[in-house]
């Protein structure tokens, strides 16, 4: 209750209804991975699209947005975050990413530790993000826990699905996070599983062994629907060996939903990434050998393993991820300059979109619920003034589950205070 | 990213022995030239010993002449040629416009739809220094073992295999850079220009005749770096009056070099952090100075008054829109990044439209990277930055949006008359780029360091591939 005394008046509104709308007359973007439909409409009906494309009708009675042949397209799926747990990366106090020092790893809950009120959320609302894949850092364990993908609307409630899915470190945070090697993570990792599964078989017999446990109670039962394959395990991984031995993994635990975050390399592992249906979520344009696990970064790394047939969406692990996933419409619009590059291997316009809408929420298995236009999604929807992966472009609206959504930043405050620098009748405190 | 990671590198230089390099006493060490005893004239105005022992060997590689023609041409001063022409011959720019004759035996592209513009010049990198990989090993951007050490001189740590100097010039069109040490320190030490053309030596790289700067810090990391140590400063009061009370024994150092240059005598004692801050003092060293709030800005200002230097640009300076009147005023440029915001605290109060106000009301901007990811993008970075600007109704050319990334810098880094924009007898230090540079859709194409053909898209063999990369899972590959 505290927190919510400290939310500014409009949190303090009820939640207001889902809402309902037509935006006709765009350049129409589905998300994906199709080309853009002209003079297009997409319809929202109590916070979901119930149609989008050419010949499309609008009902009577609902709301009408001409969009005059601007771009409109679903929301950015910000693929992999840590929005909403942060607040200011230096200042610890404004940090829940991680816990240095607590017993617990897989069983840590994202969920209920995201700040609507967070700064970065209004900030990456304004330019067009509207869900978020949020995870946990590592801290003292392979596993981070368990996050959650959230909507970044001006409401009390963003949480979209809460747990789901687990993060693991593996590489050489990983190893160093097991103790100082990739093999004491690998046998951190089936020692987890193994005791998950003991967990599974009879709850109420499982051992808790207090402080000398590897696994605390709380950490097996959160593990149970990693091994079960009900929740997807994302781990962070760069380099191709280790790629190949995680998927080694799924000889001895067929059920795990991997899905790998970073992936550096992954273009030196395409086809075998692709052959066990692997999903995704990579650094689009590193390109420099930072670590040894990165020798053969490469910008082409995202065209090059979509190439392959590999579900590969765009994310932001350790690059800001805290603020920035605004970033990656450019980041998405470089991947499309490296097709005018000889050697290099790029995405077209709309498989780069996609990339930063559909397949991060299918590599988590929510391509059914946002990501696109598609009926039945979430009615996230952004109108652009330009093409949204250019960087001269703004966001001229955003509605999240069909609803009209605030774009004024703590950022535009400033800009509006400081637009003369000097003092004026009284000091700067007093224009707002 | 140098900034942002700086404390867990700290962290990691916590457990390393302190060594505190202040030498004293080393008199006539380092090339000193005594002067003779048969005269009681000194050696003369800054010749009391060596002012640049290591020098530039860097030498440009051959070209040949070229003329680019039906290309768009930003000149790096505002000015703008649609459908233009540029010739450049011997490593020099020499002539720009509508139309430009071609001399016999001259290479002529057509640049029909592409951009021709001055090489990008980041004022703010830490390639080298803190290269890739990051390795402990090879983290040496930072001497953190004492709130001063203008001793040392980032040259010293620059390995020239960093594999970022390729990124920085075939996606970035970088073609100079300011190599600084880290912000740990009040006064973190010299830093070096480079021309971004591999060498074997970090003096093969070294940009011929460029001042050295002297990097300072404000703000958080110093008095963060000391105060877990339990010692001064703590505090941003005390960051100021460590940095006082250091550059009144520099003015004392500064005043007895003087004394002996003019009269000779006995030669004083060689203190090689006091050189470096005694070179500050007489104009020859330029100050370039993180400092984030505006707040601390114009503090370091008045402080630079007090002691009688000149501090020629704030970097990380998030805030300088909020004085942008005062920067004006002291003639202080501020370089800035387009969007970073947030990851401490003094950089809470970032707005995108920065550089546009800064602009806007008349100060000297420029942007810059502080990052091996960013320097590769510093085009687009304006780009952004242009773009909030115009959204705010700040009306700014391209043409002279692109002084961001090439004139302000090389006037901050006292290199104007050489390089940074396309100006006859200047530098050719130039980017033929495959579109608007101003679009994410766009890259280099050619990139051409005194003239010489160093990046060619269409020509895998014109693409460096450092020492560390050489033999390396896709070494030679597009980047």
């Amino acid at each position: 209750m505290k927190r919510l005394l400290l939310l500014s008046a409009a949190f303090l509104a009820a939640p207001a209804a889902a809402q309902s709308v037509a935006i006709t007359n765009a350049r129409l973007v589905i998300g994906d991975g199709s080309a853009p439909i002209e003079g297009g409409t997409v319809i929202v009906r109590d916070g979901r699209v119930v149609a989008a494309g050419k010949a499309v009708a609008v009902p009577a009675g609902i709301a009408t947005v001409d969009a005059g042949g601007r771009w409109v397209t679903p929301g950015i799926v910000a693929g992999f975050t840590r929005m909403g747990i942060v607040e200011v990366d230096g200042v610890d106090e404004t940090n829940d990413a991680g816990a240095r020092t607590s017993p617990f790893h897989a069983a840590i809950d994202i969920a209920p530790a995201v700040n609507p009120a967070t700064s970065s959320i209004p900030l990456n609302r304004a330019e067009g993000v509207t869900r978020a894949i949020v995870a946990p850092d590592n801290a003292g364990s392979i596993f981070a826990g368990q996050g959650a993908v959230i909507d970044l609307a001006a409401d009390r409630s963003p949480i979209t699905k809460a747990r789901a899915f687990q993060f693991m470190e593996y590489g050489e945070g990983g190893a160093r996070a097991a103790g100082g090697s990739r093999p004491a993570a690998l046998i951190a990792f089936r020692n987890a599983i193994a005791q998950a599964r003991d967990y599974a078989r009879d709850p109420a017999h499982y051992a808790d062994q207090g402080k000398d446990a590897l696994l605390t109670r709380a950490d097996a039962e959160a593990l149970v629907p990693v091994v079960n394959g009900r929740m997807p395990l994302l781990i962070h991984v760069e380099r191709a060996a280790d790629m190949l031995a995680l998927i080694e993994l799924k000889r001895d635990f067929p059920a795990l939903k991997l899905v790998f975050v970073g992936a550096g390399e992954g273009w030196m592992v395409a086809h075998e990434l692709a052959a066990a249906h692997v999903p995704v979520i990579a650094s689009a344009l590193a390109d420099l050998p930072e670590s040894f696990d990165q020798l053969g970064a490469t910008q082409s790394n995202v065209g090059r393993m979509k190439a392959a047939g590999v579900l590969v969406g765009i994310g932001t692990i350790n690059d800001d991820e805290a603020r920035q996933a605004r970033r990656e419409k450019q980041y998405a619009g470089n991947l499309v300059a490296l097709t005018k590059l000889p050697g290099a291997t790029g995405l077209d316009w709309n498989a780069a979109f996609a990339a930063i809408t559909s397949a991060p929420a299918e590599a988590i298995g929510l391509g059914d619920e946002i990501g696109s236009l598609k009926a039945g999604r979430r009615g996230d929807v952004v109108i652009w003034d330009g093409d949204p992966l250019e960087l001269g472009t703004a966001v001229a609206a955003v509605y999240i589950d069909g609803i009209k959504q605030p774009l004024r930043t703590r950022q535009d405050a400033l800009r509006e205070r400081y637009m003369v620098p000097q003092e004026g009748a009284l000091p700067k405190a007093y224009e707002r | 990213m140098a900034d942002r990671i700086l404390p867990a590198r700290l962290r990691a230089l916590l457990g390393t022995a302190a060594i505190t390099a202040l030498l004293a006493g080393c008199a006539s060490d380092g090339g000193a030239k005594p002067a003779t005893a048969s005269t009681k004239a000194g050696p003369g105005a800054g010749k009391g010993f060596a002012h640049d022992p290591y020098p530039s060997t860097y030498k440009p590689y051959p070209g040949v002449p070229t003329l680019v023609i039906h290309v768009t041409i930003f000149d790096g001063e505002g000015g703008r040629i649609d459908n233009g022409a540029v010739l450049f011959a011997d490593g020099k720019i020499v002539e720009l416009g509508q139309s430009v004759a071609a001399p016999a035996g001259a290479t002529v592209i057509d640049g029909t739809g592409k951009t021709l513009t001055p090489g990008i010049i980041d004022i703010h990198s830490h390639l080298g220094d803190y290269p890739s990989p990051g390795v402990q090993a090879n983290s040496d951007g930072n001497e953190a073992t004492g709130p001063i050490t203008a001793d040392v001189w980032a040259e010293h740590s620059v390995w020239p295999q960093d594999p970022g100097f390729s990124r920085a010039l075939v996606n970035g069109g970088v073609t100079t850079l300011q190599i600084l040490p880290g912000s740990a320190n009040l006064m973190g030490g010299r830093s070096v220009v480079i021309k971004n053309v591999y060498a074997r030596t970090e003096q093969g790289m070294k940009f011929p005749g460029a001042p050295y700067g002297l990097k300072m810090a404000c703000g958080e990391n110093p008095k963060r770096v000391y105060g877990s140590k339990g010692r001064e400063p703590s505090t941003r009061m005390g960051n100021i009056a460590v940095d006082r009370q250091t550059w009144a024994r520099a003015a004392e150092y500064k005043r007895k070099w003087d004394k002996y240059e003019k009269d000779g005598g006995e030669i004083p004692g060689r203190d090689i952090a006091m050189d470096t801050l005694a070179g500050v003092l007489s104009g020859e060293i330029l100050v370039q100075n993180h400092c984030y709030r505006a707040d601390e800005m114009a503090i370091v200002m008045d402080m630079a008054k007090e002691f009688g230097y000149h501090v020629s640009a704030f970097h990380h300076a998030v805030e300088a829109y909020k004085i942008a009147d005062l920067l004006k005023e002291n003639g202080t440029c501020a370089a800035v990044w387009a969007d970073w915001w947030g990851f401490k605290m003094e950089s809470y109060d970032a707005i995108g439209e920065n550089l546009a106000l800064l602009q806007k009301n008349g100060a000297c901007a420029m942007i810059h990277s502080d990052d091996a990811n960013g320097i590769q993008r510093l085009n687009q970075e304006v780009a952004k930055a242009l773009a909030s600007g115009r959204h705010a109704g700040i009306d700014i050319s391209d043409a002279v949006a692109w002084e961001w990334l090439t004139y302000n810098p090389a006037k901050a880094l006292g290199i104007a008359d050489k390089t940074g924009s396309l100006k006859p007898g200047k530098m050719a230090d130039v980017v033929l780029w495959n579109g608007n540079p101003f679009s994410v859709y766009t890259r280099p194409e050619k990139v051409w360091i005194d003239g010489a053909l160093l990046y060619d898209a269409n020509d895998p063999k014109r693409r460096p591939v450092s020492d560390f990369e050489l033999g390396q899972p896709g070494a030679g590959d597009t980047k």
